[in-house]
This record gives C-alpha cells, sequence and structure tokens, in this order.
C-alpha cells in the first residue's frame, strides 16, 4: 500500500512538470497514449526555447556581436550535451538535422554518392518506419543498387539466422529500426552490429523509437550512425540528431550545400567547413536543438533507468488488461517490447475504434503507422496503436480499457 | 423530398442530443441500414482515394438522374456515405452540382464529428458532384 502510495505522489509530480497533461478534451481528461508520433514537453523546455528569444537571439556562426556569440556557445553548449547523452566520442560526431527522416535522408543521399554502385545491396528489416525505407529506395533507383529485407516471425521478432544469409559481398550498408514504431519490438541492434562489422558492413540505427525508452550508447553499441527526433523525446519539433563516426562523416560529401558549410568559395570550386559544419547547411534550428538539449536534460534528472523501469511496469500492466478483452488480439508479441501495444478489436475497424476513443478522451493512432511493410507482413490494413510513456498511469490505462468495452458495445 | 428538405430532416435528426456519443450511436446506426452495394463494384475502380478507412461508391444513371451505392470498411464512414447517399442520391446531375451541402456543417460533421476524416469527406462529396459533371458533359 505504502508503495502505491508513493508511486501516485511521483507520478502526479512528474505529470506537472508536462502543461498539457491536465487538459480536458471533450470536457474529458485527457489520456494521452500516442507518444510514439510525439511526447508532450515539459514547462522547462518551454521556458528554454522562449528564453532563446527573449534573452539572447541572434544568428550562430556569423555575428561579431554579443547576442550572436551567447546564441552560438548555446547552440554548441547544446551540442556537447547530446554528445554526453548518446556518449559519443567527439562532439565533431554529432550533426543537427530537422529529425530522424532528416537525418536518413542525408546519409543515404552522401553514402550513397561515395560508396554505392549498380548491383550493391542495402539491408533494412521488415519492421522499418517509411522513414527508413523510402530514402534508401530512392538512392538505389539513383544507383542500380537494391534493398534485401530481414524477415520477421509471428511475433514481430527480426530473424537473425535470416539476417546472416543476406549478408553478401556487395552488401553496403545495414539500417535497422532500433525499436518498431508499429509493434513496439525491441531489435537486437547490438548483435546486428556485431555481425555486420565482421563482414565489414556499417549499420545505421534507426533510433526514433529507441532513445527515448532506454540508455543509448553509441560508442558500446557501435553502431556507424544513429539517427533519432527532438520531438520524440521530450523535445521540441523540427529538431533532431544524426551521429556519425568521424572517420565516415569526414569521407562523405555533404548533402545540402550553403552557408556556413563552407570553407572557401568561388565560382570555379568550393572546399567545405569542418565537421560538424560541413553537414549543417544554412542557419539551423538553434532554438530546437537547444530546446533539444534541456530535454534531454530533463530526461537524465527523470532518470533514464527510472523511465525504463516505470514503462516496462505500464507495459506489462496494459498488455495484462487487454489480453482479458476478450475479441482483442495484440499484434506484436516480443519478448522485448517498448511500451507500445498494436491491436485490432474482432469485426471493428481500427478507425471505427479510434474515433469513439478520442471522443472519450483517449488519443490513440490507427491506420498503418507509415509502416505499410509490417502491416503487409501481418495481413492486415491498420491497427489501434497505444504507445506509452513514463508520464502515463495505470489508472489512464483502466480508462483505455473501460473505453475499449465502450467501443464494443456501440459497434456490435 | 428536395435535397434542402432532406437535410433539414438529417438537422433535426441530429439535435435530439448534445451527447456526441449519441451522434455517433445515430450514425452507426445509419451506417448499419446502408444498402449493400453489389460486391462486385467493390473494386479499385469504384475506391475513394483519402479515406483512412475504404470506401467504395458506384454511380448508376438512367438518363435522368443518378443513384448512388456505397460501403466502407468502417462502420462510422459507412454511416457518413449514407448521409450523403439520402441526400444526393437520385437527384438528377444539375441538382447535384448545385447543391449547397449546408448539413455537414449544422450537424458537426465536419468540425466535432470526424476532425480527421474531413479530407475523407470531402473527397466523397468530390467524386459525387465529379460523376454529376461527368453525366451532365456525357448527356449535352
Amino acid at each position: 500500500m505504502r508503495i502505491i502510495i508513493l508511486e501516485l505522489k511521483d507520478i502526479a509530480e512528474i505529470r506537472a512538470d508536462f502543461p498539457l497533461l491536465s487538459k480536458k478534451v471533450y470536457n474529458k481528461p485527457l489520456v494521452y497514449f500516442d507518444n510514439g508520433a510525439t511526447t508532450q514537453k515539459p514547462q522547462c523546455v518551454l521556458d528554454a526555447i522562449q528564453e532563446v528569444f527573449t534573452s539572447y537571439n541572434g544568428n550562430i556562426h556569423r555575428g561579431i556581436h554579443a547576442m550572436s556569440d551567447m546564441t552560438s556557445e548555446a547552440y554548441e553548449n547544446a551540442r556537447e550535451r547530446v554528445r554526453s547523452f548518446i556518449n559519443a566520442a567527439r562532439k565533431e560526431e554529432v550533426i543537427f538535422t530537422s529529425g530522424t527522416t532528416g537525418s536518413i535522408n542525408s546519409v543515404a543521399f552522401s553514402f550513397g554518392e561515395r560508396y554505392v554502385g549498380p548491383g550493391d545491396e542495402i539491408i533494412i528489416s521488415n519492421l522499418e518506419h517509411h522513414a527508413n525505407i523510402v530514402p534508401w529506395q530512392m538512392m538505389c533507383q539513383r544507383k542500380g543498387a537494391s534493398l534485401r529485407i530481414i524477415p520477421v516471425n509471428d511475433d514481430g521478432e527480426i530473424l537473425i539466422d535470416e539476417f546472416v544469409k543476406l549478408l553478401s559481398p556487395r552488401t553496403r550498408l545495414v539500417s535497422v529500426t532500433q525499436a518498431s514504431n508499429a509493434l513496439g519490438t525491441i531489435v537486437p541492434v547490438g548483435e546486428i552490429i556485431r555481425i555486420a562489422h565482421s563482414a565489414g558492413i556499417p549499420v545505421l540505427v534507426d533510433g526514433a523509437q529507441g532513445v527515448q525508452h532506454d540508455v543509448v550508447d553509441v560508442s558500446e553499441l557501435d553502431c556507424d550512425f544513429y539517427a533519432f527526433s527532438g520531438h520524440k523525446i521530450y523535445g521540441p519539433t523540427g529538431i533532431g540528431i544524426l551521429y556519425g563516426k568521424q572517420k565516415w562523416l569526414e569521407e562523405l560529401p555533404p548533402y545540402q550545400g550553403g552557408g556556413d558549410m563552407v570553407e572557401k568559395v568561388t565560382f570555379e570550386k568550393t572546399t567545405y567547413n569542418e565537421l560538424p559544419f560541413k553537414f549543417e547547411a544554412g542557419t539551423m534550428n538553434f532554438a530546437g536543438a537547444i530546446g533539444l538539449a534541456r530535454a534531454l536534460d530533463y530526461v537524465l534528472e527523470t532518470g533514464r533507468k527510472d523511465i525504463a523501469a516505470r514503462e516496462k511496469m505500464l507495459l506489462d500492466y496494459a498488455t495484462g488488461k487487454l489480453a482479458e478483452i476478450r475479441p482483442l488480439k495484440i499484434y506484436g508479441n516480443s519478448k522485448n517490447k517498448i511500451s507500445t501495444i498494436s491491436f485490432l478489436i474482432d469485426g471493428i475497424h481500427q478507425y471505427d475504434t479510434g474515433t469513439i476513443l478520442d471522443k472519450q478522451g483517449i488519443a490513440v493512432r490507427t491506420g498503418t503507422h507509415c509502416a505499410q511493410p509490417v502491416m503487409d507482413r501481418f495481413g492486415i490494413d491498420g491497427t489501434v496503436r497505444i504507445s506509452m510513456c513514463f508520464y502515463n498511469t495505470l489508472e489512464e490505462i483502466d480508462t483505455l480499457c473501460t473505453g475499449i468495452e465502450k467501443v464494443i458495445r456501440m459497434f456490435s | 423530398m428536395t435535397i434542402n428538405e432532406v437535410q433539414d430532416n438529417i438537422i433535426s435528426d441530429f439535435s435530439i442530443s448534445d451527447d456526441w456519443m449519441d451522434k455517433y450511436d445515430l450514425l452507426i446506426d445509419i451506417g448499419k441500414n446502408l444498402p449493400a452495394i453489389d460486391p462486385r463494384f467493390k473494386t479499385n475502380d469504384y475506391l475513394i482515394e483519402g479515406c483512412q478507412s475504404k470506401v467504395w461508391l458506384r454511380p448508376d444513371y438512367d438518363g435522368q438522374k443518378i443513384s448512388f451505392t456505397a460501403d466502407s470498411d468502417a462502420i462510422i464512414t459507412r454511416g457518413i456515405v449514407a448521409l450523403l447517399i439520402k441526400v444526393l442520391s437520385d437527384r438528377t446531375p444539375d441538382e447535384i452540382i448545385g447543391a449547397e451541402l449546408y448539413f455537414i456543417d449544422r450537424i458537426g460533421l465536419r468540425q466535432n464529428l470526424s476532425p480527421t476524416r474531413s479530407n475523407g469527406l470531402l473527397a466523397m462529396i468530390r467524386q459525387i458532384k465529379l460523376y454529376a459533371m461527368a453525366y451532365r458533359a456525357r448527356k449535352n
């Protein structure tokens, strides 16, 4: 009993950090279960962004004036905090981008230009978000290369043996998600990296659904590239990270040209700036970068291990409660999952379910979750997805289950 | 009944309650009562793009009036397309092209009933009007 009371107190304090969580929709308390799409923001992040524009706004790396200096310093300080958060070896290995999609497109383009030719192969998995499929398809079309797909089993788990069989002398790169946004599967990226490296092949990890759920250490993981988005880890939209090992970033040509990424420009020839600026063309989203760094600090203050433990508790509770609802089927039953659950209610379209849950104040996502090949694998055209994070509560899961019972009554 | 009389009836039906759940119950009922489309018309030719759920809409023109049959794999969407059929089926192309569909806003179909489905709703209306324009052009 004492534990429960302490738990409630802690969670009340956590939730008070997020202004939007106390909002009502349709006159009902908001139950926000769409964190996989975007998370809510703590007040400290909102304050940090506000502070940029009220205290020191100036363009970075350009002005000789105080405002520009202060903003540049805050921006580079943000880079250092991201470096520390993912434990990259060097600050120069941390590139600010617009998000995971921007990061992957950048690598697909630059890596393709430098290393990929006709007949070459790129390996991805059946679990990928479209953002980790389409950029590689575009590059393969340009270069005459092809995609190879690691299959998954009926629980939504990657088949490592099949991955090993896909490796060939033509494999140039492996790009896999750390966790499936559609099914919640945690992918054994460490094992994939070890196997790929033993064949001398670099690996990109799509961390969009991984970085916010547990400790990520790119040095220990030994991945060659790591991408994630700010807005899915309590930071602002429009900012993301591309981590790349220095040796790769040095060799790759830049993705975009523009201001700040150059050393010397003449009409005949341009030489590029050093890392990380070579990959940051134009005025970067410095307010976003500073907001993201504050969000990462918030996650560290909350404790990544505590967040992981709380989310595991929520996942286990929700999985158990949903399993009790008779005509409901969960898609994705991996032993290792992030706190995301995809399901369908027998005979009820996911869109009908999502609509009626919404009217009860419960925000879920419906559809294919930008992962149509995952849906094809299971022979369905979409699911209802709840994606929880540490600020969600057991009571909210109970509210969801009551809401689902109401959906079943209305449509039966 | 004229198009506007049918619209006024629908507005009256949906004003029975302020609770959105009651309105949904009504919409689900309307969806369940929509006459089934002939299964051989549930093909990509009659599929309307722009909806999260699948919607098939088939026109039938007898030289005077156009009648529509439809289906959807989601019941709420079926209710929405059923409302459009109530208002716009068995009308001449000119009636359909000239129709001002005020009932959509008045019963909250656009703002409250289905915020994310607005695109699908607009796609359905556009498709119905396109059929009407095509038949009118063919007649002229």
